[in-house]
C-alpha cells in the first residue's frame, strides 16, 4: 500500500498526491464550512460521532484524510468553539492529536517481520473505539424503539375514591416471620418444580450483590445467595461474585481455612 | 365468592390488579388470599387471566416488578388525542448513555465517556435517575471513588421487560461494516 504524501511536500501544482492520484480541490464534505458551526455542534456528539459520519458519508478510508489540512480546520473550529463550550474544544483537539499521532506511526518504517509477533496497528485502537462507540449509538436507537411506559402504553388503574389515598403499610416481627416461613415454603417447592428455562445476566448479579453489600456494608459470602432462586441462579451468582472480586469492586476475606469468608466492599485503607 | 372456584380467584386478581397503582408480585397477591393459594395456582389463573383480556384495548403484563394491567401500544394514538400534550423525547445523549449503562453495567462516568468521547452532562444523569431507571449501586475503588451506576427494576418494568437479558441484543459489529475497503495488511 502506498502512503499518501505528506501535505508539506507537495509543492508542485497539484494540491496533494494521494495513492498516487493528484488532487487539485479539497474534498469539500471531508470540513464543516465554520459558518455551519451551530448546526454542526447540535448534529454531533463528539468526535466520535463526527468521525464516523465522515467515514460513512464519504465512504473514506479514515486514515488516509490529509492530515495537514484536517489539523488546521480542527483549529478553526476550536477557535470558534472557544467562546461557546471550552471543554467540547478540548475533546475535538485530543482527537485531532490522536489521528495524527497514527499517521505518523504509520509513516514510521515497520519492525523485521521477526519482531512481528506482537506488533500493533497504530490504528488498531480507534478502530476499536469507533466500532463500540457505533455500536451503543445503534444499541440506543434500538432501545428507544422499545415500547415505553407514559409514552407508548400506559398503566391501568380503575378510579378508586377514598381508598385512592396511599397508605403506608404495617409491617409487624409476626408479618416478617410469616414471610420467612413462606419464602421458606416456596423455596422447598421450587426444589420440585421444574421452570422453563431462563437466562441470567451476571451483569444484573452484579449489581445486585453490589446493592446487598451498600445496604449491609458486610456480609457472609453464604448469605449473598437468594437459596430460593434455585440452582442455575446461585452459579450464576457466583460468577458475579467471581467477577466482582476481579474487578476489585468487592474484597473476600477469610481470616483462617476454613473459617467462614467474609464479602464486603473494596476499601480504600492506604 | 370461595377461593376454590378458579373463576372466582380470577375475579379478585382482576379486581385488584385494575386497582393497583404499580405492579404487584406474586407474593403480595398471594397475600390477597391470605397465603392460602399455592404460587402455581395463581400463576394459571394469571396466565387464564392474561389470555381472557387478550383481544382487548387492555392486556395483562408480567414485567420486572410483577404483574399489571396496561393498554396496548396501538391504542397510544387515541389516548394521544384526548391528552395532546407530547411527553418530551430523550436527546441522543441520554439515549445512548442510557444504553451503555444497560448494556455495561456496572460502569462509571469515566467509562461512560470512554466509550462516547465525550464529558457526561451532569443533568443527563440526573435526567436518567430521575426517571428511576438508573442508581448508584456502588462506589470503585480508585482515585475519587466514582460511582459506578446499574439500571433500576422500573426500568425493566418501563419498557415491559422482566430482565436484563430480554433487552434487545447488541448489534453486531465486524470491521466489514465500517471499513468495507480498509486494506487488510498481514495478519
Amino acid at each position: 500500500m502506498s502512503e499518501a504524501v505528506p501535505q508539506e511536500l507537495a509543492t508542485a501544482t497539484p494540491l496533494a498526491r494521494v495513492l498516487g492520484q493528484d488532487w487539485n480541490e479539497l474534498p469539500h464534505d471531508l470540513y464543516i464550512p465554520p459558518d455551519a458551526l451551530e448546526i454542526f455542534l447540535d448534529a454531533f456528539e463528539g468526535p466520535l460521532d463526527l468521525l464516523l459520519w465522515l467515514i460513512r458519508r464519504n465512504n473514506i478510508n479514515v486514515l488516509d484524510i490529509p492530515m495537514a489540512d484536517l489539523t488546521r480546520q480542527y483549529v478553526e473550529y476550536v477557535e470558534l468553539m472557544h467562546k461557546r463550550s471550552l471543554e467540547l474544544a478540548a475533546e475535538y483537539l485530543v482527537m485531532a492529536a490522536m489521528l495524527i499521532e497514527i499517521k505518523s506511526r504509520m509513516l514510521l518504517p515497520r519492525p523485521d517481520k521477526a519482531e512481528e509477533g506482537d506488533e500493533h496497528d497504530p490504528r488498531a485502537e480507534l478502530v476499536r473505539r469507533l466500532l463500540e462507540y457505533e455500536q451503543m449509538k445503534l444499541a440506543a436507537r434500538n432501545l428507544d424503539a422499545v415500547p415505553q411506559l407514559g409514552r407508548d402504553f400506559q398503566m391501568v388503574t380503575v378510579f378508586l375514591d377514598q381508598l385512592a389515598v396511599k397508605r403506608l403499610p404495617q409491617v409487624s416481627t409476626d408479618d416478617l416471620i410469616a414471610a420467612w416461613t413462606d419464602i421458606f415454603k416456596r423455596a422447598k417447592m421450587n426444589t420440585h418444580h421444574k421452570i422453563g428455562r431462563q437466562e441470567l445476566s451476571v451483569r444484573e448479579h452484579m449489581s445486585r450483590v453490589l446493592k446487598a453489600l451498600q445496604e449491609r456494608g458486610r456480609a457472609l459470602f453464604t448469605e449473598l445467595f437468594p437459596v430460593e432462586a434455585g440452582r442455575p441462579e446461585l452459579v450464576v451468582t457466583f460468577l458475579a461474585l467471581l467477577e466482582l472480586t476481579r474487578e476489585r469492586l468487592i474484597d473476600l476475606t477469610q481470616t483462617e481455612p476454613f473459617a467462614p469468608i467474609h464479602a464486603s466492599l473494596a476499601h480504600v485503607d492506604q | 365468592m370461595s377461593i376454590n372456584n378458579l373463576e372466582d380467584v380470577k375475579k379478585v386478581l382482576e379486581t385488584v390488579l385494575l386497582s393497583a397503582t404499580l405492579p404487584l408480585k406474586l407474593g403480595e397477591l398471594r397475600r390477597v388470599f391470605e397465603e392460602e393459594l399455592h404460587s402455581d395456582f395463581l400463576r394459571i389463573a394469571l396466565e387464564e387471566l392474561r389470555q381472557e383480556w387478550q383481544h382487548r384495548g387492555v392486556e395483562l403484563v408480567q414485567v420486572a416488578e410483577g404483574w399489571r394491567f396496561q393498554t396496548r401500544a396501538e391504542f397510544q394514538v387515541y389516548l394521544d388525542r384526548l391528552n395532546p400534550e407530547k411527553p418530551p423525547k430523550y436527546s441522543r445523549a441520554v439515549l445512548e448513555t442510557l444504553s451503555i449503562i444497560a448494556y455495561r453495567q456496572p460502569v462509571t462516568r469515566g467509562d461512560i465517556e470512554e466509550i462516547r468521547g465525550v464529558a457526561v452532562n451532569s443533568q443527563i444523569i440526573r435526567t436518567l435517575e430521575d426517571r428511576g431507571w438508573i442508581e448508584v449501586v456502588a462506589h470503585k475503588e480508585v482515585p475519587g471513588r466514582p460511582a459506578l451506576f446499574a439500571t433500576t427494576k422500573q426500568f425493566l418494568s418501563d419498557l415491559n421487560l422482566r430482565a436484563l437479558s430480554e433487552l434487545p441484543t447488541l448489534p453486531e459489529m465486524g470491521k466489514e461494516t465500517l471499513f468495507a475497503d480498509f486494506p487488510v495488511e498481514s495478519e
